[in-house]
């Protein structure tokens, strides 16, 4: 290709295979070689999963969005006596899926909420096992670290024992939401009432030893400095090391509309988001997926991410809520043919999972 | 493969692509290559210049006799959404923009109004040039030129040389769509043929009238058409020299009546930088190539600067034709925005003027 110097050795050592440092991590994060940096994240992409690319019909259920952590860069989360909260009963949950369910393909459940500061970890739990039981045919995927910390926290059980009767309720596999940037510098500032880095970390890391896969993500464009990402890659790389227990790993770029840092930082670039994309799935070499998450991204970027290293769209989702309340500008829900025509289009074999990527 | 080998080879050494190989190229779908190949075309020619312009777009009527399938902007006369601009609502507006002395370029097309007759639109180019003298005047398709030769008589020399005179100093670049009669006879059957709108292109270029050239891809064409549509133009090129900037505008199915009765969706974004870069490449002897904003919307206009583009057109003001048809952008954008999106790039942004002088 057409690099030199730095980029040229660091180009080497991906055609070599060879592990990128945290240096290399740095550089190619200062670089703005884009089409090299997708091209280079291309090669990776075809050599660890092929020409498939990952799509799922699924259904998103947000059972709360009030709120005890309100982190500063959500705008999702609120107070239970403020405008547009809500929480589901049971019955509510229900006839959302059902209503997803009209969708003959409907194979998954993304169940993801805020930390309501009255409802016990039963309450959560009770969703998991109705729906199940309700539903035996969907993949329920649920709950990011933060979540399971805060379940915890609120029981006195350990993460272990929750992990084990979530799964137990029907629980197969964990949301990689939650992780934002793992610097406790960075969380002390922007959502200091949540599960601190290692605590999200050690969810994971439980949820693996008890057979639970789990996503990762990383929630990027606010205060977090360039090394913070590159620190944050080499946080995950290292569990998955360890233990190997991500599928997945998403990146978020962060959307300050209605967030409380709306006035101080600007939306991130489709420029930084494909490097980002592609800086992820070089650094993150032992992880089999890179979703490009089509809510976040909007769909057409989402599609030119599948040549920057991703082989996952993510899914249909039904009625997303989290990011439209912060300003996202793409579709609440696809249909399953829209996702396919994307993926073709970009020459790639589309391949619906069972919901759990 | 062995064309596939030859356009690469090609590339490298900086030879020109046949159509065969840009058929392949194109089949071959690579599109980071063609992107890293298209980019390195642009940065020999332009460096880590990117280049916008200062401009208003203008629109004297939506009333058309063409009707054509691909369009949702013109209307019928008695429609409630026609408008015509009169010349005194024209002086209006132009009295009225803000900032006037900013201002580089004023871009001027419009449907074929049934009863304007020529001198209507020579005297809206006469008050522009009156009233903002400082600006370039990128006015009229080579659709809208053979229209006038039609209603005033006069053959195609006649009728730029009028328009030169009253103002116009370069020809607008839209209304090639796809140079094929074919298509032209399903997407636009009215409008001049594909021989005529080379004509008007290398008559005004004679007279040292620069213009613009287009492709509106994504609609009932064939890649092979799209193919030859690029050589056409290279051809020309070759001839005159007098082409600027390469366009190309993703057909908007949105309230088409072509759009309804073949059932076309927009192609994704995709298809929009793999074209680029493909074009970029087949059109070795055009300087410029616009990323669009209003078509591409401006996160893919920005991406498109890794394809091959040199050039983010302009503020715009209020962009009316491609809106009609459901374009999701905004209707105009500042200066600080475009600066922004380029140098988040690690280009370097230069206003230009309608030539591509710095400012």
């Amino acid at each position: 290709m057409f690099v030199r110097g730095e980029l040229e050795k660091i180009e080497v050592k991906v055609l070599s295979g060879k592990r990128l440092s945290r240096e290399d991590g740095e550089k190619l994060f200062s670089c703005n070689e884009l089409s090299w940096l997708g091209a280079l994240a291309d090669y990776v992409r075809k050599k660890i999963c092929g020409d498939r690319v990952y799509y799922n019909v699924n259904c998103h259920v947000n059972l709360t969005n009030i709120c005890r952590a309100r982190c500063k860069f959500c705008a999702f989360g609120r107070d239970g006596d403020s405008k547009g909260s809500y929480a589901m009963t049971i019955d509510d949950a229900i006839k959302l899926v059902n209503e997803a369910s009209r969708d003959p393909h409907l194979s998954g459940l993304h169940i993801v909420s805020g930390l309501h500061p009255t409802w016990t970890f039963e309450k959560y739990l009770a969703f998991v096992e109705i729906l199940h039981r309700k539903f035996p045919a969907l993949h329920i995927k649920g709950f990011t670290g933060v979540e399971i910390q805060h379940f915890a926290d609120i029981s006195g059980l350990s993460v272990e024992e929750i992990l084990r009767k979530l799964k137990a309720a029907g629980l197969e596999t964990i949301a990689g939401g939650g992780a934002e940037i793992l610097s406790d510098r960075v969380r002390n500032l922007l959502c200091p009432k949540k599960a601190t880095a290692d605590q999200w970390l050690n969810v994971a890391r439980t949820a693996h030893k008890l057979g639970i896969k789990t996503n990762a993500s990383m929630l990027y464009g606010h205060i977090e400095t360039l090394p913070e990402r590159v620190e944050h890659l080499i946080r995950l790389r290292e569990l998955q090391d360890e233990t190997g227990g991500f599928q997945t790993f998403i990146c978020f770029p962060f959307l300050p509309k209605n967030t409380a840092l709306e006035k101080e930082i600007k939306q991130t670039s489709m420029w930084d988001d494909l490097k980002t994309i592609a800086i992820s799935r070089l650094m993150l070499d032992n992880f089999q997926n890179i979703k490009a998450y089509w809510v976040m991204l909007t769909v057409p970027v989402a599609q030119v991410a599948l040549s920057f290293g991703a082989n996952d769209i993510d899914g249909t989702i039904h009625r997303e809520n989290i990011l439209h309340d912060a300003g996202a500008t793409s579709p609440r829900a696809l249909t399953e043919d829209q996702i396919i025509k994307i993926i073709r289009e970009a020459g790639r074999v589309p391949f619906a999972t069972g919901g759990n990527t | 493969m062995k064309t596939l080998d030859s356009a690469k080879e090609k590339i490298s050494a900086g030879g020109r692509l046949n159509f065969s190989e840009a058929l392949a190229l194109y089949e071959d779908n690579d599109i980071l290559y063609l992107a890293e190949s298209a980019r390195r075309v642009k940065e020999s020619r332009s460096g880590k210049k990117i280049f916008y312009t200062v401009n208003r777009h203008i629109n004297l009527t939506n009333v058309c006799s063409a009707n054509c399938p691909l369009c949702a902007y013109q209307c019928r006369s008695g429609d409630n959404r026609a408008f015509t601009l009169e010349l005194a609502d024209l002086e209006n507006l132009l009295s009225h923009f803000p900032f006037p002395f900013s201002l580089s370029e004023i871009h001027i097309v419009s449907s074929l109004h049934p009863d304007k007759n020529f001198s209507y639109y020579v005297d809206a180019v006469k008050l522009v040039k009156k009233i903002l003298p400082h600006v370039g005047i990128n006015a009229f398709t080579p659709v809208e030129v053979a229209n006038f030769a039609k209603i005033s008589g006069k053959n195609i020399s006649e009728v730029l040389r009028e328009l030169i005179g009253a103002g116009v100093t370069s020809l607008a670049g839209g209304g090639a769509e796809i140079l094929s009669d074919r298509v032209r006879e399903i997407i636009c059957p009215k409008k001049c043929s594909a021989a005529e709108w080379l004509e008007v292109m290398r008559t005004a270029h004679r007279l040292g009238l620069k213009s613009n050239a287009s492709m509106m891809y994504g609609h009932i064409e064939t890649i092979e058409e799209r193919v030859e549509h690029l050589i056409k133009l290279r051809d020309l090129q070759d001839e005159t020299g007098g082409f600027m900037a390469m366009m190309l505008f993703p057909f908007h199915p949105e309230n088409t009546v072509l759009g309804q009765k073949f059932n076309l969706r927009r192609v994704g974004s995709w298809e929009d930088l793999k074209m680029l870069a493909l074009s970029r490449l087949v059109l070795d002897n055009f300087a410029h190539f616009k990323a669009f904003w209003i078509m591409l919307t401006l996160p893919i206009a920005q991406l498109a600067l890794s394809f091959g583009a040199d050039d983010l057109d302009g503020t715009i003001g209020e962009e009316k034709i491609i809106h009609a048809a459901g374009a999701k952008s905004s209707t105009g954008i500042t200066r600080q925005t475009l600066e922004k999106i380029i140098s988040e790039c690690g280009y370097q942004p230069v206003e230009r003027d309608s030539f591509y002088n710095e400012i």
